[in-house]
């Protein structure tokens, strides 16, 4: 059961083949056979995952109208707020935080019956691309125990891959859904920037960050992508407009007559040999489903990693300024005699790692008298320049297609220590994130030289998410007839291998 | 070529209020050196006539109806403090003494 997708799971507890509360003792059995090695969960909620899977067979037992998702699992990653439940976003400072509150999104998630197992590992803050930057150790790829299951969301996306859980929450501020869901073989989808609520999680980069589903399937990611989403008067960057109707597209998956672009800018050079295969055997596929496919130029996104390293870190370093040690998390050196200010000081040198050391100071850099306009300033005239590539584009194609990542995933270690290297992960995820647009990957199969997931990006305009699954399913299906089952049916077993 | 001296780090950890060791310090001025040489590229585009994007959706001034809401209690609010004391958060000696 627990290697089938959400739907299926729902409509095994309809036909009353299982309860809520055996697939969620099966979800915690799994976890404790495989999450040695893959280390996916920060913190286990036992008590609470299982009073919610009661409640929720009570009141199916009763014949209570329930979501379409009630009693299905999920893992929350650690950046959303639960009340009570250890939260710490991967980082020290935030060690045994238990919030007073719900994030919207948890909110969300209750209501509609979902169990919510517990939180996933992130690299600290959200910052990082591999899930090496916790304080409390990376996170193992299912595909291979040696290598990153992507960041920052690599918690979620492994949990999924190990069949840990069929749902999971993500946030993306350059790609941490999408490309942690490409190098695990799942799929990960960052709605238009304002469509799910940001009250709750644990500020990156306010004008970028965005949380989304994630999971294995185009119509589960569907299904749980309409239950987050929605105005929410708690967050004022949140768009008041009905949800798109993401449901419906998935389940009528077509691309007969959708003009298709695939960005020139985004592959070739610096794109694995199997990843752009794979990449150009998806065109293929839906070419011959009926999509036109043209190629679209997108000049100054090769200006968007630039721009996107000098306005995070910027946010970063003025959203970080919260954690001051006075009102909640961690406090250092607070004995008689020592100013606020040194306590302040001494709290986040021991609580921040280095990553966000980095970032925090690049965008105390960018952001400081003289240096504002040379270095924040002409970032946000390229944001501005990355939205008219996109306004261009989608004047002549529905939807526009890449490479989620340049490769699959690389080994633990590997770029840890060089920054730059390692933001090169988010080449191509950044420009969607710059211009509050939605983007989708779904696994498009395994590059033959590593045996490795590969990810297939779709972009859509603002508030047309419900594109990014129409064309997503239509792919997928496609896909699955060429495969014979999911991708996910060939990762390799766990549990016992060692 | 921007180059960033020890000294320089040390005035920007003093703003964002980390406190670093010496060898922190030079760690981080050589790679700010090569982040900032990489990310200097938006100056190559960013010319004059193009307005800066600050948010990726055109909304002000949101406001709500200016009426009393259910929200944390004070035991809830002090739930996380690291210090406490009369219900209120307790914080190191702010002022100097006089």
């Amino acid at each position: 059961m627990i290697t089938r997708s959400a739907h299926e799971m729902a409509a095994a507890m309809v036909a009353e083949e299982v309860t809520s509360e055996k697939l969620t003792q099966d979800h915690f059995d799994r976890i404790a056979e495989v999450d040695a090695d893959v280390h996916a969960f920060l913190y286990l909620d036992h008590e609470g995952a299982l009073a919610q899977a009661r409640a929720v067979d009570i009141a199916r037992a009763n014949g209570e109208k329930v979501g379409p998702l009630a009693g299905v699992p999920l893992a929350l990653k650690d950046v959303m707020v639960q009340k009570g439940i250890p939260t710490t976003a991967g980082s020290k400072i935030l060690e045994g935080w238990r919030p007073p509150y719900d994030a919207t999104v948890v909110t969300k998630l209750k209501n509609a019956g979902i169990v919510i197992l517990g939180k996933t590992n992130m690299d600290e803050f959200a910052m990082g691309s591999s899930t090496e930057n916790s304080a409390y150790g990376p996170t193992h790829n299912p595909w291979d125990l040696t290598r990153i299951p992507g960041g920052s969301g690599g918690g979620s996306s492994a949990a999924l891959a190990a069949f840990e859980a069929p749902l999971a929450i993500g946030t993306d501020t350059g790609g941490s859904i999408r490309q942690p869901a490409a190098v695990t073989g799942t799929v990960g989808v960052k709605p238009t920037y304002g469509g799910v609520s940001r009250y709750g999680l644990i500020a990156f980069s306010s004008s970028l960050d965005q949380a989304g589903p994630c999971a294995r399937t185009v119509l589960d990611a569907a299904l749980l992508h309409e239950v987050m989403a929605g105005h929410d008067p708690k967050d004022a960057t949140s768009i008041n407009a009905p949800v798109p109707q993401v449901v419906h597209a998935a389940k009528n998956g077509n691309v007969k007559g959708v003009k298709i672009g695939y960005v020139k800018e985004l592959n070739g050079e610096g794109y694995q040999a199997g990843v752009r295969s794979r990449f150009e055997e998806s065109l293929e596929l839906l070419a011959r489903a009926g999509a036109e496919i043209v190629e679209v130029s997108c000049p100054n996104f090769e200006y968007a990693l630039a721009s996107y390293y000098l306005i995070a870190p910027s946010e970063c370093s003025s959203n970080l300024a919260r954690f001051d040690a006075m009102r909640y998390g961690m406090r250092v050196g607070d004995e008689d005699g020592v100013s606020a200010e040194l306590v302040m000081n001494l709290t986040r040198e021991v609580g921040f790692g280095r990553e966000v050391k980095r970032r925090v100071i690049l965008g105390t850099y960018a952001l400081s008298s003289g240096y504002y306009g040379a270095y924040y300033g002409s970032a946000q005239k390229v944001r501005t320049l990355i939205i008219e590539d996109f306004t261009k584009a989608f004047a002549n194609v529905d939807v526009l297609v890449s490479p989620t990542t340049p490769t699959t995933a690389f080994k633990i270690g590997d770029k840890v220590d060089d920054p730059l290297a390692m933001y090169l992960n988010d080449i191509a995820t950044i420009p969607v994130n710059m211009a509050g647009i939605g983007g989708m990957s779904l696994p498009c199969g395994l590059a033959p030289e590593d045996g490795l997931p590969v990810g297939f990006q779709i972009m859509a305009p603002a508030m047309q998410d419900q594109r990014l699954y129409s064309v997503g399913a239509a792919l997928e299906a496609e896909l699955l007839t060429k495969w014979g089952a999911p991708l996910l049916s060939r990762i390799p077993a766990l549990g016992g291998a060692k | 070529m921007t180059t960033l001296s020890r000294s320089d780090v040390a005035n920007l950890a003093r703003l964002a209020r980390i406190e670093m060791t010496d060898s922190e310090l030079d760690h981080l001025a050589t790679e700010m050196d090569v982040i900032l040489n990489a990310v200097a590229r938006v100056q190559e585009v960013a010319t004059p006539d193009i307005k800066p994007t600050s948010h990726p959706v055109p909304i002000s001034n949101v406001a709500r109806p200016d009426v009393v809401v259910p929200s944390l209690t004070p035991e809830q609010a002090l739930s996380g403090a690291p210090s406490k004391e009369d219900g209120r958060f307790r914080v190191p000696q702010i002022l100097g003494e006089e």
